[in-house]
């Protein structure tokens, strides 16, 4: 019998429809309401960009901004940390050889993806107060730089691992430093790797509520903290828009990393 | 003259296993040299201590009479053309035909200069803007050559480069990199498991198998007075008979051929008793009554020649080749023949 395609297979269309519908029907229905122009969050009153204009200029408004400005400046820190140790990293794993505790290292590198988050947000309390950090913005930074180590790690180990060692030979065959060899051609063949890598952290670190909300202290919020807040008083129509602005920007993150990444596929 | 490589009882080992056992060869300046044997048999290993990507674990590796064993690849003044080429992918071609030259520390003006010249030699100047992705896999190994010798290297690198190409391209490579080879003057190192490439282009050859030079010579010497048996039947075909030495004498030897007949032939300095006796199949005729006895099993028709597959009486299985040719006549299947064996053309091996 001939392969058929799995669009014919029995009930596709039905198994299909429905895993869309419960995965995106609630976002779609968030996005939808975002642009409602009434206060319930429940009856349509027509299309309008209020509560956009809400979220920028309403009560809430200097909350959200303080929250936002603390996220995008701690996405940034780190992610940039994490994409500068994840690299240090994978060279120390794809290019030094086989050194003993290899695989321990490994393992380490990629245990915070399978260690249940609320068990890393509670340890990280607990460390930080037996070390005597006082929870705030340093708090959650360390944490933040923690937990995006392997997500950055993936993208740039997958990466490095497609790149032949004879270019960095080639490279000290022509005279180059080993510093040489490495930022004028190792490091432009990793960008694809390191630039995904760096996008995934951010996005992760923005994204990040369990780990934030414990070690975060009274006072100090992050834009999840800072929304999950605001919904604990009752859910406002201002809540889908600011989560649909999120959403868009997780959206542009990723496919940037995605593209970024299919590029540098084709480039090797 | 100072020899451009000198090694020295160089070993290389990795962890318990032993890639070179204690190697020694000397390389003449503005000579083509090259390390030939099947993979695995350290040719490449020793390439790659010679460029400065491996560790020598024993022994000395001298260039014109400098010690670089311990020197970086960057401080070596050699350069290498790889397997893969390993072209920089995000540079056009002309940067990487200058990349060396930049390392060095040479103008703008002048390596741009210099590397349009390489580029010019190896007739890829209207390629000059291009990325390494958009050159054929014959032309990509142009650039890599143009690397390579853009830095006016004191030894030129080649590992098996031309494996990667078709066989028409191959070929004309071969006489492109001799003729560049002389042109330039620099001495090259080829390494490659090709027995063809490896006679039509080099001054000289070490055989290599195991991780030992098993023989150094000119392409005629090891082809036509190979020392063992590994030489002798990795490079081109032979027939290895087994002979009993009677008597040595004088450098001559005189050993019973299977079937009885005795044969007269150079000793390299082995004892009385059983050996290896090699005879290219090119090098016996057929007559009627000859030094030796054999049965035609099959002939195969190869164009320029015909392929004789004869067993001697005791079953010894024997190829010979006969040249395509009126006056040469071609043996029936079935037919008994007698065998002539060329004088000097059959050589006693050590085993």
């Amino acid at each position: 019998m001939a392969l058929r395609n799995v669009r014919h297979y029995p009930g596709f269309l039905a198994m299909t429809v429905a895993c869309l519908v419960i995965l995106y029907a609630p976002l779609l229905v968030v996005m939808a309401y975002s642009f409602n122009d009434s206060t319930s969050i429940t009856n349509w009153g027509g299309v309008s960009l209020r509560w956009y204009t809400d979220v920028f200029t309403g009560p809430e408004a200097p909350r959200f901004k303080a929250a936002a400005w603390n996220s995008l400046t701690i996405a940034v820190i780190a992610a940039t940390s994490a994409t500068a140790i994840a690299t240090a990293a994978a060279l120390a794993m794809l290019r030094a050889g086989g050194f003993k505790g290899r695989s321990l290292t490994y393992a380490l590198i990629n245990l915070p993806l399978m260690v249940p988050e609320i068990v890393i947000a509670v340890a990280s309390l607990i460390f930080f107060s037996m070390v005597g950090l006082t929870p705030g913005y340093l708090t959650i930074l360390i944490a933040h730089i923690t937990f995006c180590i392997p997500f950055a790690y993936l993208p740039i180990a997958a990466r490095l691992q497609g790149i032949d060692g004879s270019f960095e030979q080639a490279a000290r065959d022509l005279y180059a430093s080993r510093a040489q060899s490495f930022f004028l051609i190792l490091l432009p063949l990793m960008m694809p790797g390191v630039v995904s890598g760096y996008l995934l952290a951010f996005i992760i670190s923005l994204d990040d509520f369990i780990i934030t909300n414990f070690v975060k202290g009274a006072g100090m919020e992050t834009l999840p903290t800072a929304i999950y807040g605001s919904v604990k008083q009752g859910i406002k129509p201002n809540i889908m828009a600011i989560s649909t602005l999120m959403l868009g920007v997780s959206i542009l993150f990723v496919t940037l990393s995605y593209l970024i990444n299919r590029k540098g596929q084709k480039s090797l | 003259m100072t020899d451009a490589v000198e090694i020295r009882n160089a070993v290389k080992r990795y962890g318990n296993v032993t890639a070179l056992h204690g190697v020694s060869l000397t390389i003449r300046d503005n000579e083509f040299f090259t390390l030939l044997g099947p993979s695995g048999c350290g040719k490449t290993t020793l390439l790659r201590m010679i460029a400065g990507f491996e560790d020598v674990t024993e022994g000395e590796i001298r260039l014109f009479g400098q010690n670089i064993a311990n020197l970086e690849p960057n401080h070596r003044p050699v350069n290498t053309v790889f397997q893969h080429y390993a072209l920089f992918p995000h540079m056009s071609v002309i940067d990487n035909v200058a990349f060396g030259l930049k390392m060095q520390k040479v103008a703008q003006d002048a390596r741009r200069k210099r590397a349009a010249e390489m580029l010019e030699m190896v007739h890829l100047s209207a390629f000059a803007d291009r990325l390494p992705a958009q050159l054929s896999g014959g032309q990509q190994q142009r650039v890599a050559l143009a690397r390579a010798l853009a830095p006016s290297p004191k030894v030129l690198l080649l590992d098996e480069p031309l494996s990667a190409l078709d066989l028409k391209l191959r070929q004309a490579m071969r006489v492109e990199l001799k003729q560049l080879q002389e042109d330039t003057g620099i001495t090259f190192i080829f390494v490659t498991h090709d027995q063809e490439e490896a006679l039509t282009m080099s001054d000289r050859i070490a055989v290599m198998s195991a991780g030992h030079v098993q023989q150094i010579g000119t392409a005629q010497e090891i082809y036509e007075a190979p020392v063992n048996r590994f030489v002798a039947d990795f490079i081109g075909e032979t027939n290895l008979l087994p002979v009993e030495v009677l008597s040595v004498r004088d450098g001559r030897a005189e050993v019973t051929l299977p079937g009885g007949h005795r044969l007269q032939v150079a000793a390299a300095g082995q004892g009385i008793g059983k050996h290896h006796l090699s005879i290219r199949p090119e090098r016996m005729a057929l007559t009627e009554a000859g030094d030796l006895q054999a049965v035609v099993d099959r002939v195969v028709y190869l164009g320029t020649d015909r392929q004789v597959i004869a067993r001697l009486e005791d079953g010894t299985p024997l190829h010979l080749r006969l040249q395509n040719s009126d006056r040469v006549a071609v043996p029936a299947p079935g037919k008994r023949v007698g065998l002539a064996v060329e004088a000097g053309a059959a050589r006693l091996l050590a085993d």
